[in-house]
């Protein structure tokens, strides 16, 4: 273990000259080179890039599910091996299991390490009825909509009262209107609780409202291209949407994409 | 959806059109009188089944018997060696890769090598209804057992769960739609391997019975025994599809179902 303490006590996750690279039959194909970046403790950062760009490879460093090839990531000043503790992660697919209820599935992360308490029952409860699913406990994830599984599989994340949030695209899948819902409700969790966030997405408006830095990566091989820190107020409402402070983001990103060939204009 | 042929319309339906077959069967032979050696009438089948019925019936038993012993031993020998297979990649690529080149000898070829291992008892019969009920659900189970969602697998990881609580929680319950489709193959062919073994050696069961009926060529109680097969072929058929209708009722073949029950 070692404790990189020189950079401040108040960065979460330092990210260091990180690189990975895949083997291929057609030789090694560099996924990510040269990725530095630190996140502060209940900083909210987005990852936003075009497919390609290697942001969930990323993610998946940070988690510990992967080993980066080159670099290293330390959390909380420890270096990584394997996933570390005090980690929640929310994925683009819900991935519920489907003969759980939706109040077993939020438990699963707990039942992986023990028998599941009262209080882990009475906090899973009271997490599905902030997110709006108090009456779907009993419910399986079948018998509910896109949203609402995607709810669930947040509050699973939320129970074990992570330090640490990951989310890959959690609302990718979902329609506009619900993304909008659970883009607001994000927004006031996060609001309430100031968990380190590490968002992913290739919504650009998505991660400026919900964002303090957005980090831009572009693709082959995946790199960050630049890093915007998005000073609107907070709490922040779908009203922000319409000023034109939050419009000079969304186009500033738009354009530094543009002008580096990622998307047209 | 096979459950749904126990709704009352559809078996109503099923119900009219095989009692027009037998019309048609039994009109046709009185019609044109073939050989009863070629083709008996469904009453003449009919009455020498209620002739002898403690006969037939015996012999249907013990047939069951070795079907759903060799069927049973063949589902938890299945799974145990699925489980294994897909343990180690080592395994799979030697076991797996062996059974299925055995898969593909034709497995009633081995049923007289049985014989002299074992006998003419009850073995051979277990035996080889065994050997051939195994080979789909170790295929489907492997299947079954490797196709959980990878995300649902990191999101183990990251909670620090281990190997066999994967096993137990994640994994054997996503396998088990792909088991009981194997299941349901495989309660077939341990039917098939039970009158195979039965040809082969032995002196009980319908597979004896229509061997027998076979050198006195009597006919009809070929047929008797083919109807028996045939009925209580399809009634264990259905005691799996019920089983897993019980035990999977979140599985999405079987939500249409409960949907149905709902609005009727």
């Amino acid at each position: 273990m070692e404790i990189g303490s020189r950079r401040g006590a108040d960065i979460h996750v330092a990210i260091q000259k990180v690189g990975k690279v895949y083997a291929s039959p057609r030789g090694p194909v560099p996924a990510l080179v040269d990725v530095d970046l630190d996140i502060h403790a209940g900083e909210f950062v987005s990852i936003v890039g075009p497919s390609g760009c290697g942001k969930s490879t990323l993610l998946k460093l940070v988690a510990g599910l992967e080993e980066a090839s080159s670099g290293r990531i330390l959390i909380e000043g420890h270096s990584l091996g394997g996933p570390p503790d005090n980690l929640g992660v929310v994925f683009q697919r819900d991935v519920l299991l489907d003969w759980r209820t939706i109040l077993d599935n939020v438990l699963l992360s707990v039942e992986f390490r023990g028998k599941p308490t009262d209080r882990d029952r009475e906090r899973a409860s009271a997490l599905l009825a902030r997110f709006g699913l108090g009456a779907f406990e009993r419910r399986f994830p079948w018998e509910l909509s896109g949203g609402m599984r995607q709810r669930a599989s947040i509050c699973r994340a939320l129970l074990t009262d992570p330090r640490l949030l990951l989310m890959d695209e959690p609302f990718g899948a979902l329609d506009a209107m619900t993304r909008d819902d659970l883009n607001i409700e994000l927004a006031r969790i996060w609001q309430e609780t100031r968990k380190t966030l590490l968002f992913i997405t290739h919504s650009i408006a998505e991660a400026v409202f919900l964002s303090d830095r957005v980090v831009m990566m572009g693709r082959s091989p995946g790199m960050v291209v630049d890093t915007i820190t998005i000073d609107l107020p907070r709490p922040r409402s779908l009203v922000v949407r319409e000023s034109a402070d939050f419009a000079h983001y969304v186009a500033r990103i738009r354009h530094h994409f543009a002008e580096l060939g990622i998307v047209k204009e | 959806m096979l459950k749904r042929l126990f709704a009352a319309r559809e078996a109503r339906d099923i119900v009219i059109v095989i009692a027009a077959a037998l019309l048609l069967w039994e009109g046709g032979v009185r019609l044109f009188h073939p050989s009863p050696l070629i083709l008996p009438a469904p009453s003449a089948i009919l009455s020498n089944f209620l002739a002898t019925p403690g006969v037939y019936l015996r012999n249907l038993g013990f047939t069951l018997t070795m079907t759903c012993v060799g069927f049973a031993l063949a589902v938890v020998l299945g799974v145990l060696l699925a489980v294994v297979i897909v343990s180690s990649p080592l395994i799979e690529r030697t076991v797996y890769t062996l059974l299925v080149a055995l898969n593909s000898i034709p497995k009633v070829a081995l049923a007289p090598l049985f014989v002299i291992w074992m006998g003419t008892g009850t073995e051979p019969k277990i035996a080889i209804a065994l050997m051939l009920a195994i080979f789909p659900i170790v295929i489907d189970m492997v299947l079954g057992l490797r196709s959980v969602d990878p995300d649902m697998l990191n999101l183990a990881r990251v909670s620090k769960a281990s190997p066999l609580s994967i096993l137990v929680k994640i994994r054997f319950p996503c396998a088990l739609p792909s088991l009981f489709a194997g299941m349901k193959v495989a309660i077939s062919f341990a039917l098939v391997g039970a009158i195979v073994g039965e040809f082969v050696a032995g002196s009980q069961g319908l597979g004896f019975q229509i061997l027998m009926a076979q050198g006195q060529f009597d006919t009809v109680s070929v047929f008797v025994s083919l109807v028996l097969l045939g009925l209580f072929g399809t009634a264990l058929f259905f005691a799996v599809d019920y089983a897993e209708g019980l035990l999977l009722p979140w599985h999405v073949s079987h939500r249409s179902r409960q949907s149905d029950a709902g609005s009727k």
